[in-house]
């Protein structure tokens, strides 16, 4: 835990996490996890399923009240409440999406900027100019949400609607309309082809180029190696390792966590052996391409479509 | 194909598409127009020979009663057929569906004819009091509705539906209408008016019924007719109009429910129109928790008698147990803000629950309010709401020297004391309408439906859901407080029974929310016209009185069966209807992952 505090005093800490524990009953879901997120940077959060990552998330946004430990953003404790900690500036979306399907892809958009205006019900009722300017200005910001995550020709439609992918895209849009500076995203790309995967890896990106810290959790391990500048993996509730990249990919426990130990001598033993080389040459190559990764942070703009052929530079 | 003869047993897909009684289209055709050609001229001719059955159906040369009802239908069967030729003037009448409405109104002149010829039956007691002109009138409802059901069908390239009640389901489906020419705008607000000049003739005319069969014929023209109207596209026409004019659709019907008391000469109808009001304006309420905020609220009905209670306790009247007289308005503020801090001590504790239990406790908070007020009364608690003899004598109300207890004459026109408060109580439906609007459409509103539609998602999007849940429900109580100050008036006295969970009096809490769901959750027109539907079926048909609620019951189901969106359906439900229509509509940019990339990068 003070290893963190040390790292996180030089750089600004957007979300910091402190000994978070969630018991349910005689459970423990999520066990003393500590993790900080820096502005401007993509953190990846990993773990078999049942690890607790989800857990994690809520006990974050305050859908959960975590039964012990602390969560602050930009130095403030959070309140446990899901609309207090939205507003303070942490966004999320959800693992199985969870749109307002009987509203139109703006609504929607419109909903999430809920917290960043100000127009009551009387206002609304007696319909003054501020409050013209005001849903004016959200609706403004709404279709520029819209165009940035390019569901503007769709904006009348309803949320149910959109095909899979675009549903996806839509919560991240509401999720934006808040103006967090924080966005967790809780699998995103989860059954997504690999163009839509690699346009969502983009997407991403120009988030984290708003200036907007981004925490994601995904089972895709080519896309999160690919996004993220720190990877955390949890296990049964614990945070296993946290680090670049590389050094989570070469950890060995986050391979068991994933596959399971070969126990001594097991019949196959040889090709067990065999697909350990061929997985750490792999690794080789992705710890390569993860070098490009970092470069073309730097340059979202360009394409990344030729990137992947997996070329050093 | 269409000389395949109709078999049973349907399994050649070209013979389920065929229509279900075998003719040659020119002749089915032309056997509807004979038909109802034949029914409207029966119209005319003597129906019965006595006049003891009511409306005089024994005049030759001059139709009466529910003989008007045949004409009319019979009328407009005779148009929509001739408009299937496609003759030039008369082709608007069917944009959406040509053939489908021939069905339906075929259909409801068979409906009136022969339940005026049953009605005729059982009243005097045998076939034999029918006359010929009956008899013409119904052979050619017969033959007008053999014709309809002869004609092609209106949807092409479905799939073959297979048994009887699935083929008939078939012949009445239509397309939907094009796009429409483009009227001038002078014509298009003329179209408005003229509709909502039709439909307060239509409401004032069902008001006027007299005589229980006259109501039920014309439920029956009514029903058909507007299914007939529905199906040829005009209905969604004209929401399309209403949609672009919507200041003028708004005051055309404001001007329409105007004119209603002037329509009245008779002050039991009139009271029956500003009953209706009450009962509307209090839906619409409801409609604020149940149809945006989604909570249902089964004891809604306890926020009307609080204002009602409020109201009529501060009006002088002497059994009230405070000796105060405050003037209308402060009455109706009074009566809406105690019905509001009611509806926060009741929302506090309950708005924490979601779903059925939040339906359970204001069911139970419904039944509190009207026990307590009945042991409010000196013996079992203290005196002030006189117990079940409620509070009397409520004195008529006085706004700036205009007394709304006596009749007024204007112009040759004379308002009633009902016509009065039908006035006064328009005014309230006009704020309640106007506060429904603007709440649902701004940022409150939007809360509101995404509270509707999930609330985690919508508290993870920073909406503090227990304060708007919260505020929904004051609102609403509020509103029904407000309509409350004028029921306590209008009704001379306020008892504890009238504010029961389900009864035969129209505002309880079980019709109300009935009326919300039969009009259309989230729609302002929806639980005007529920409401009005609701109150006016029990009091014309007093007879069923005995069977109301099971005929009630019995309703709702086959709604929810066949139309679970409503009467009116809400613009996010039109939505859905239009799925199919969305998805075929070619989205300009391909909606590729590349949009995404390109934008987001730049």
């Amino acid at each position: 835990m003070n290893t963190m505090t040390t790292t996180t005093a030089t750089t600004t800490a957007v979300l910091d996490a402190s000994g978070v524990t969630m018991r349910f009953g005689g459970l423990t879901a999520v066990r003393n996890v500590d993790l900080t997120v820096n502005a401007g940077e993509i953190v990846g959060l990993i773990g078999p399923n049942g690890a607790g990552k989800t857990t994690f998330f809520n006990c974050l946004t305050g859908l959960y009240i975590p039964t012990e430990g602390k969560v602050s953003y930009k130095g403030t404790v959070l309140p446990p409440k899901p609309h207090l900690v939205t507003q303070a500036g942490i966004a999320r979306t959800f693992q199985n999406i969870r749109l307002f399907s009987n509203m139109t892809v703006l609504e929607n958009v419109l909903v999430g900027r809920h917290t960043r205006t100000k127009e009551g019900l009387f206002s609304a009722l007696l319909r003054g100019p501020g409050f013209k300017k005001a849903e004016q200005a959200s609706h403004a910001r709404a279709m520029e949400l819209l165009e940035f995550t390019g569901l503007a020709h769709k904006a009348k439609h309803l949320a149910r609607n959109l095909p899979y992918g675009e549903q996806r895209k839509l919560e991240i849009a509401r999720a934006l309309a808040s103006d967090p500076g924080l966005l967790l995203l809780d699998e995103p790309t989860a059954g997504m082809n690999p163009q839509e995967t690699r346009a969502a890896e983009e997407l991403v990106f120009a988030i984290r180029d708003m200036g907007i810290a981004v925490l994601v959790i995904e089972h895709d391990m080519r896309f999160i190696f690919n996004l993220s500048d720190r990877v955390a993996c949890l296990v049964q509730g614990e945070k296993l390792v946290e680090g670049t990249p590389q050094v989570v990919q070469a950890d060995e426990r986050v391979v068991a966590a994933y596959l399971g130990t070969p126990f001594e001598g097991a019949p196959g033993a040889e090709e067990a052996a065999e697909v350990q080389a061929a997985e750490d040459h792999a690794a080789e190559d992705h710890a390569a391409e993860d070098q490009t990764t970092e470069d073309d942070a730097d340059a979202p703009s360009t394409t990344r479509t030729n990137r992947t052929e997996g070329d050093t530079p | 194909m269409t000389n395949l003869t109709k078999t049973t047993s349907t399994t050649s897909p070209d013979d389920s598409n065929a229509p279900l009684i075998p003719l040659p289209p020119t002749a089915a055709r032309a056997t509807a127009l004979a038909g109802s050609a034949i029914a409207l001229a029966g119209t005319f001719l003597a129906w019965t020979w006595s006049e003891e059955f009511p409306g005089n159906l024994t005049v030759t040369g001059y139709p009466g009663g529910l003989q008007t009802l045949t004409l009319t239908v019979a009328l407009l069967t005779l148009l929509f057929t001739l408009s299937g030729y496609g003759i030039k003037g008369l082709r608007w009448l069917t944009p959406g569906g040509t053939n489908s409405p021939v069905r339906l109104l075929a259909l409801a002149t068979l409906g009136t004819t022969g339940f005026t010829m049953g009605a005729i039956s059982v009243v005097l007691g045998g076939l034999v009091n029918l006359e010929p002109g009956a008899w013409i009138s119904g052979t050619g409802a017969l033959i007008a509705t053999i014709g309809a059901f002869a004609l092609p069908h209106d949807a092409h390239g479905e799939q073959p539906p297979t048994g009887l009640w699935e083929r008939i389901r078939h012949t009445l489906k239509a397309p939907a209408p094009g796009t429409p020419q483009k009227l001038p705008g002078w014509a298009e607000i003329l179209v408005i008016t003229g509709v909502f000049a039709a439909g307060l003739a239509l409401f004032a005319y069902g008001i006027d019924i007299e005589y229980p069969e006259l109501f039920i014929g014309f439920l029956i023209a009514v029903g058909f007719a507007f299914a007939a109207l529905g199906k040829a596209g005009l209905l969604r026409r004209l929401s399309q109009l209403a949609g672009t004019h919507r200041k003028v659709a708004m005051i055309a019907a404001l001007v329409a429910a105007i004119c209603f008391p002037f329509t009245q000469t008779n002050d039991q109808y009139a009271l029956i129109g500003a009953q209706v009001l009450i009962f509307a304006t209090v839906a619409l309420g409801l409609n604020v928790v149940v149809g945006l905020a989604g909570l249902l609220d089964l004891g809604y009905v306890a926020f009307l008698g609080v204002g009602a209670y409020t109201a009529a306790l501060v009006s002088g009247t002497a059994s009230s147990a405070f000796d105060v007289k405050f003037p209308f308005w402060a009455a109706a503020l009074a009566g809406a803000a105690a019905s509001l801090i009611f509806g926060v001590i009741i929302g506090a504790p309950t708005l924490r629950l979601r779903g059925d239990y939040l339906a359970i406790v204001t069911l139970g908070f419904g039944e509190i309010f009207r026990i307590t007020v009945l042991n409010l009364n000196g013996v079992t608690g203290p005196d002030i709401t006189n117990g079940s003899n409620g509070v009397t004598n409520v004195p008529d109300l006085n706004i700036l020297g205009f007394d709304l207890g006596i009749q007024h004459d204007f112009l040759g026109f004379s308002l009633t004391r009902s016509s009065n408060y039908f006035l006064l109580m328009l005014l309230f439906t006009v704020i309640v309408v106007l506060v429904f609007r603007r709440s649902a459409e701004s940022r409150i509103g939007r809360a509101w439906v995404a509270i509707r539609e999930d609330e985690t998602a919508a508290t993870a999007m920073g909406i503090n859901a227990f304060r708007l849940k919260l505020l929904a429900f004051a609102l609403g109580a509020a509103l029904a407080g407000f309509a409350g100050s004028v029921q306590a008036h209008l009704g001379y006295s306020v008892t504890p029974e009238q504010y029961q969970f389900a009864g035969s009096v129209a505002p309880n809490s079980a019709f109300l929310l009935a009326a919300v769901i039969l009009g259309g959750m989230g729609t302002i027109a929806g639980p005007l016209i529920g409401a009005a539907l609701l109150y006016l079926i029990p009091a014309k048909l007093a007879f069923m009185q005995d069977y109301q609620l099971v005929l009630f019951g019995l309703a709702l189901i086959l709604l929810m069966r066949f139309r679970p969106e409503g009467l009116i359906a809400d613009r996010r439900k039109k939505l859905e209807f239009h799925e199919h229509e969305q998805q075929t509509t070619p989205d300009a940019p391909p909606p590729g992952s590349t949009t995404g990339v390109a934008k987001a990068g730049a």
